[in-house]
């Protein structure tokens, strides 16, 4: 079988891969144990398998790994600093937007390069995002409620104020 | 309900949330195994026939190829796929591997090979010699005399009546429903379509199997059943259930499709014939075809009133079909009659099924389990005679609702494929649920306003109630272990499957709740069949109610001992104690207390005993929980294309463990049935093949399409279920597709009895009426 060589970087992380050519990003990456990336259709229909390719939010399955030669990949894994969470991730867990989760880290990257363009989106824009990742548990009113809560908390980041979390939120 | 409750009835994170949002290795196929090979289903190109020659010479001669089986080379042993309690009420009319192939996605024979590649080149390489045989699509056809007979070989088991093509038979009666329609005032009696649903989980269906360094097979598997799977693949492999050991890992979705030993056996046939560890995962398009969906059904209904609304009777005559395999046949059908009727008060009740094979895609477990078909079907029928006596819809629900303290006696009648147990009601909420979500969707301001008659537009709004069970009574148990370590942590070990629910979490608050302690005390672990006590798993929305039963006792033993050790080591009278706040402390103004830390060192290097208990529960009856779903509709009479606006959900779950769960469970449940009112069908062509297995051409709801969703969570006590649980998880599935129908007759005054209700569907029925 031909191979090839691919250089890219993997959340932060320079790497040197061999690859065949037919290889898509989807499979490299799962090979190499990024197993935050999901496998749900193979299509480019169910967004599970997104992640950023240069700021980028892109189905893993439709693109070539050797299409990723030079470029900087995000995936779920280089989300988190050490221990601490994203504010997209502390969003999804305190407002119930987690079910089976095997959607999440697709969710999470696509509102992650949303976010990064346009830090105040409405509603509208987070819906019409999130069309492209297909969650079969939540009916999409809490993932869409957790977007709108990262940009607000992203917004009290900016203007250096504490942030407030509602986790484990008792209720009234 | 409880103001003392620190844990129960609070929107806890989830346990197992900080892995799942960090993408952590969880799921079934988060791990490499060295020497892992790619196993493949050569699947039926026909969707009946005979295997006349089979020839695999090619496909095993070819390099990295490791093994390739027919059914020449697998015990033949008639079985169901159904995960359910043994013994299974649904037939033994499947086998491994046959000679016979039934449906277009039938296993015809299996490969394991290095890679995918090769395992799809190795099915290439398979001759087969197919005789085709005339086929079955249509429900209608199967019956009919000299119609081909689908189940023909003699070995299979508990068919209703093979030659006819009949899975199962179903006819029970109370009272005499003919006696009641001759006292009734008005009559409707109208029939009913639904059509072929998939689960869509977004994670396939996907199983890793290998022998282990004790040559036991290891089933790492996305399944809701881990117990009835080690048990099923054990008979069907013939080696003992002591060989088998089932791994349920995390599930990434499974809403009943995975309530069914679907891969698992072949993938373990595999690994020992390759003896190397070999992966099967369903590709999107296999989900669709090969995996299960729900029951299509014909539904004609019949009911009775009085002038004054009062039921007299209801008679319900089904014909729906299992598909090739009679999986959960005649257990969801046996639902739409006891699940649905009952839920109004009628003296005269009649419920006839028919189940026919054809040869079609095979149905099975699916969230709701023929309540969505009943409903859409009772609802609707409600809504006409309403309309027709001049009634308000939400009056004549009132009217004859199931009432607290009211016995159903149907559902005695239509137990698991057998005689059930009468159901009690000794909680129900339903009537909250009307007027609570009636004033959600503001009803009777838009209930009077006339619908628009002039401009494409038209809006209006809908009503449907339903109920479900909470596990199946006499049936379903579940035990719980749980072991204190000497930090003061507990590990708690269950059978049960959490497939997505949030499961570790509701059954990790309860226990925290009993012990007092914190809920980042306990260490959850679930669905091992080697490490965690047996449960029947994840389905008939029995987990918070009968794994958490278990809990709650298993959590009560294992407090009780503390407490008794704290009473010798703090020498106070057991009765001044109580567990909290991680600590035993005295309930007198003493205040002495131990941090359950230093408790569990004086267990473990004082007294030298390991506290740990595990509890078994089970119920004698199923608590209902109750629905009310409300749906505001705008038809575009141009397009025929209809926008859900608003939908609302009062739902009556029993106390909430974790209230923001149990929204979550309520939602997606809504937006599986929209799709279900308006878009979602497996469509067959006339040679049996599905014509849209992929996600572009079979439609969902996405986050653009779901309509405003308010949920309203109406709690009640139930006295059986733990902190006085009910359930959730499948009740708001049942009512949104008649709730939207309901509301499409408002708005344009046309009823839809066929799901799902398309646009062409509205533009063709809005033509015929000149709206």
């Amino acid at each position: 079988m031909k191979t090839m060589q691919v250089c890219l970087k993997v959340n932060g992380e320079s790497k040197q891969w061999t690859i065949a050519p037919g290889d898509v990003l989807l499979d490299v990456l799962r090979r190499e144990a990024y197993f935050g990336v999901k496998r749900g259709c193979e299509t480019g229909e169910c967004g599970a398998c997104t992640v950023l390719v240069n700021d980028k939010a892109i189905n893993s399955c439709l693109m070539f790994a050797a299409q990723a030669e030079g470029c900087d990949v995000l995936t779920i894994e280089g989300l988190t600093h050490g221990d601490e969470l994203d504010t997209l991730q502390e969003a999804f867990l305190d407002h119930g937007a987690v079910q089976c989760g095997y959607c999440t880290p697709g969710m999470i990257l696509n509102a992650k390069a949303l976010l990064m363009r346009r830090p105040h989106p409405t509603e509208e824009e987070v819906r019409d995002l999130l069309a492209g990742n297909f969650c079969r548990c939540t009916g999409y009113r809490k993932p869409v409620e957790a977007v709108l809560a990262a940009a607000q908390v992203g917004d009290l980041h900016t203007k250096g104020k504490k942030t407030t979390r509602r986790a484990g939120a008792t209720r009234p | 309900m409880n103001s003392e409750r620190s844990i129960v009835g609070t929107n806890s994170r989830r346990v197992d949330g900080i892995k799942l949002v960090t993408g952590r290795p969880a799921f079934t196929d988060d791990i490499h195994l060295p020497g892992m090979l790619c196993g493949k289903i050569l699947p039926s190109p026909h969707a009946h026939a005979r295997i006349k020659r089979i020839d695999t010479r090619k496909a095993k001669a070819l390099p990295g190829v490791h093994a390739v089986l027919t059914y020449k080379d697998v015990p033949r042993v008639p079985h169901t796929t159904a995960g359910q309690s043994w013994p299974e009420p649904s037939p033994y009319d499947t086998y491994l591997l046959d000679s016979k192939v039934r449906f277009v996605g039938d296993r015809v024979a299996a490969v394991a090979a290095e890679n995918r590649a090769i395992a799809e080149e190795a099915l290439r390489l398979i001759a087969v010699e197919y005789e085709v045989l005339p086929a079955i699509l249509e429900i209608e056809q199967a019956m009919i005399d000299g119609a081909p007979v689908i189940h023909d070989e003699p070995d299979s088991q508990g068919i209703h009546d093979a030659r006819h093509n009949l899975a199962g038979y179903i006819l029970k009666e109370i009272g005499d429903v003919e006696g009641g329609f001759r006292e009734s005032d008005l009559i409707i009696e109208r029939e009913f379509r639904t059509q072929r649903q998939q689960h869509c989980p977004i994670e396939p269906h996907i199983t890793i199997s290998w022998l282990d360094s004790d040559n036991r097979l290891v089933i790492r598997t996305s399944t809701q059943v881990p117990y009835h799977t080690r048990r099923q693949v054990a008979m069907i492999l013939q080696i003992p259930v002591q060989r088998v050991h089932v791994i349920k890992p995390r599930i990434g979705g499974g809403f009943g499709g995975k309530q069914e030993m679907l891969l698992e056996d072949i993938c373990g046939a595999l690994a020992l014939a390759a003896r190397r560890p070999v992966k099967i995962e369903y590709t999107r398009q296999e989900e669709f075809y090969m995996a299960r969906s729900r029951h299509p059904q014909l539904l004609h209904i019949k009911m009775g009133v009085k002038r004054d609304g009062t039921l007299m009777a209801n008679k319900m005559t089904v014909l729906a079909t299992t598909g090739a395999y009679g999986s959960h046949a005649n257990t969801v059908q046996g639902n739409t009659g006891s699940k649905v009727l009952p839920i109004y008060r009628t003296p005269n009740m009649r419920f006839e099924c028919h189940v026919v094979y054809t040869n079609t895609p095979v149905a099975g477990a699916f969230r709701g389990y023929g309540c969505p078909q009943g409903y859409f079907a009772q609802e609707s029928a409600m809504d006409e005679i309403a309309y027709t006596l001049g009634m308000d819809p939400v009056e004549l629900r009132k009217k004859n609702m199931i009432r607290l303290g009211d016995i159903d006696e149907l559902s005695a009648q239509l137990g698991e494929g057998r005689k059930g147990l009468p159901r009690h009601i000794r909680s129900c909420g339903l009537p909250e649920c009307l007027e609570r979500g009636a004033a959600a969707i503001d009803w009777a301001s838009k209930r009077q306003a006339l619908p628009e008659k002039s401009g494409h537009l038209r809006r209006g709004v809908g009503v449907a109630c339903s109920m479900q069970g909470s596990g199946i009574s006499g049936v379903d148990w579940a035990a719980a272990l749980l072991k204190l370590n000497e930090d003061g942590s507990f590990n708690l070990q269950v059978g049960a499957a959490d497939l997505g629910t949030g499961a570790d979490t509701v059954l990790a608050q309860i226990a925290a709740e009993t012990l007092g302690v914190t809920l980042d005390k306990l260490i959850v672990c679930s669905g091992d069949t080697d490490f965690t006590p047996f449960d029947v798993g994840a389905y008939a929305s029995s987990t918070t109610i009968i794994s958490g039963g278990a809990v709650k006792k298993a959590s009560e033993k294992v407090r009780d001992h503390l407490l008794r050790l704290a009473s010798k080591m703090l020498e106070v009278p057991i009765d001044n104690l109580t567990c909290r706040d991680n600590q035993v402390v005295t309930k007198c103004a003493c205040a002495k207390s131990v941090s359950m830390e230093d408790l569990a060192h004086y267990a473990m290097y004082k007294e030298k005993v390991q506290v740990m208990e595990n509890a078994s529960h089970w119920n004698t009856d199923s608590p209902p929980p109750f629905c009310a779903q409300f749906a505001e509709v705008e038809v575009d009479t141009e397009t025929g294309h209809i926008r859900v606006i608003h939908l609302v959900t009062a739902v009556d779950l029993g106390v909430a463990i974790n209230p923001m769960q149990a929204e979550g469970q309520s939602e997606g449940a809504v937006a599986q049935s929209l799709g279900y009112a308006l878009c979602e069908e497996m469509m067959l062509d006339d040679s049996g093949r599905m014509v849209n297995p992929s996600f572009l051409d079979y439609k969902m709801f996405t986050a653009k399409d779901m309509p405003k969703l308010t949920t309203i969570l109406v709690e009640t006590e139930e006295p059986l279920g733990p902190y006085g649980a009910k359930s959730i998880a499948e009740v708001p599935i049942n009512a949104p597709a008649p709730a939207v129908a309901n509301a499409i007759f408002h708005a344009v005054g046309v009823r839809f009895r066929k799901l799902p209700i398309r646009p062409e569907d509205v533009l063709r029925a809005l033509r015929e009426k000149k709206v």
